[in-house]
């Protein structure tokens, strides 16, 4: 049956308190999730206060400077700090985002930030996504075309043709979406997603690719396309306010146009 | 977790169809309760005999058996996914397929032979 509780190794207990900074005005407290495979611990929240007057203004600046200074252990994936890479995604107050692009200001209270729900965690708030990455790959997500070109060629597109694809090429891959969808935490292993199905279309829709029947045959599946149930849990997460959900239901379009 | 046996079993190129009939169903279901609803008020406190007279009219019982029909195939797909979606015993997922595909079909015979019986009594 579907999981409707964490398995016991991973209820998460209370942890640390760190200390507040000295002579802070204006603080802010960070409740972070922490997890020490080695440890053989559970999952603990730790309270961090960060000074607002010395950090910068979103969520990742603030673990940046957690990291830095008062707790060297806590461990996260972050690159870009623009909102371009991906790397920072992670549950910030109930809603998955990127760390990088969410200003502390938009959260009320005290800020819980936890990894992307329903995945594996290797440590703190990096979760496996070797499983994600592999269905990715599954879609074969290049052009793929049978039309010989010679090398000195580009393979042209109109506007009207680019412009399909608007919308659909501006994803990340930082698996917001598909960690946030309840279709996927019961289906993992053989539900898709909404990102790499998001990554199917996106191909699909491409003028040039000529593979869109072996891809459509490579989606006709009730668990692999069909678990999709327009939660659109998808799209209202997306932090780069794509739109998953239309580029499935497209597909799905497009499915049943192909049979009739 | 792993994906190996899906790669291996590969997709099932089915789906679109489970799919096209929910939508189908769905739709044809938009009218069939709307006439079953506008029907309800008729048979408040009717009697046996009055309702025989309501099904002689053809049109009756017609969109009842089609009522019971459609809304019986699409509650069979909705718990379909309900099943496919919640429950991850290959065993107990194939023991409540079976028994609640046997159950619908019964409920549909049951339904539309009522209606056909009441439909075929003679008038009073």
């Amino acid at each position: 049956m579907a999981e409707f509780r964490l398995p016991k190794n991973s209820r998460i207990k209370p942890g640390k308190s760190h200390k507040p900074p000295e002579g802070a005005r204006r603080k802010t407290t960070f409740k972070v999730y922490r997890y020490d495979p080695d440890s053989g611990e559970n999952p603990q929240m730790d309270t961090y206060e960060v000074d607002r007057d010395r950090c910068g203004p979103m969520v990742l600046d603030a673990l940046i400077k957690i990291k830095n200074e008062t707790d060297p252990t806590l461990a996260f994936r972050r690159s870009c700090r623009e909102g371009i890479c991906g790397s920072c995604a992670m549950n910030i107050d109930g809603t998955n985002t990127l760390a990088c692009t969410k200003p502390i200001d938009d959260v009320k209270g005290e800020v819980k930030i936890y990894p992307l729900p329903h995945m594996e965690v290797v440590r703190d708030l990096i979760p496996d996504l070797t499983h994600a990455y592999e269905q990715l790959a599954s879609v074969k997500p290049w052009m793929r075309t049978e039309t010989p070109v010679s090398p000195t060629q580009e393979r042209l597109q109109s506007p009207e043709d680019r412009a399909k694809l608007d919308g659909l090429y501006e994803c990340i891959l930082c698996f917001c979406c598909t960690t946030s969808c309840p279709s996927y935490w019961w289906n993992p292993e053989r539900y898709l997603g909404p990102a790499t199905l998001l990554q199917a279309y996106r191909w699909i829709a491409d003028s040039r690719d000529e593979a869109t029947n072996e891809r459509l045959d490579e989606l006709e599946d009730p668990f692999k396309l069909y678990r999709c149930h327009t939660i659109m849990n998808c799209t209202k997460t997306c932090p780069k306010h794509l739109n998953p959900a239309k580029a499935i239901a497209e597909t799905k379009k497009l499915m049943v146009e192909r049979q009739g | 977790m792993s994906s190996k046996q899906q790669r291996r079993l590969g997709p099932s190129r089915t789906g679109t169809t489970h799919f096209w009939h929910q939508r189908l169903t769905a739709i044809a279901l938009i009218p069939l309760t709307l006439f079953f609803v506008g029907l309800l008020p008729n048979l408040a406190g009717a009697t046996h005999r009055e309702f025989v007279t309501l099904m002689h009219f053809p049109v009756t019982p017609i969109l009842l058996v089609l009522l019971v029909g459609v809304g019986l195939w699409h509650m069979k797909l909705g718990l379909q996914t309900i099943i496919e979606d919640y429950v991850h015993g290959e065993g107990c997922k194939l023991a409540l397929q079976i028994t609640m595909t046997f159950g619908t079909v019964l409920l549909g015979v049951a339904g539309v032979i009522a209606l056909v019986m009441l439909a075929a009594m003679p008038p009073a």
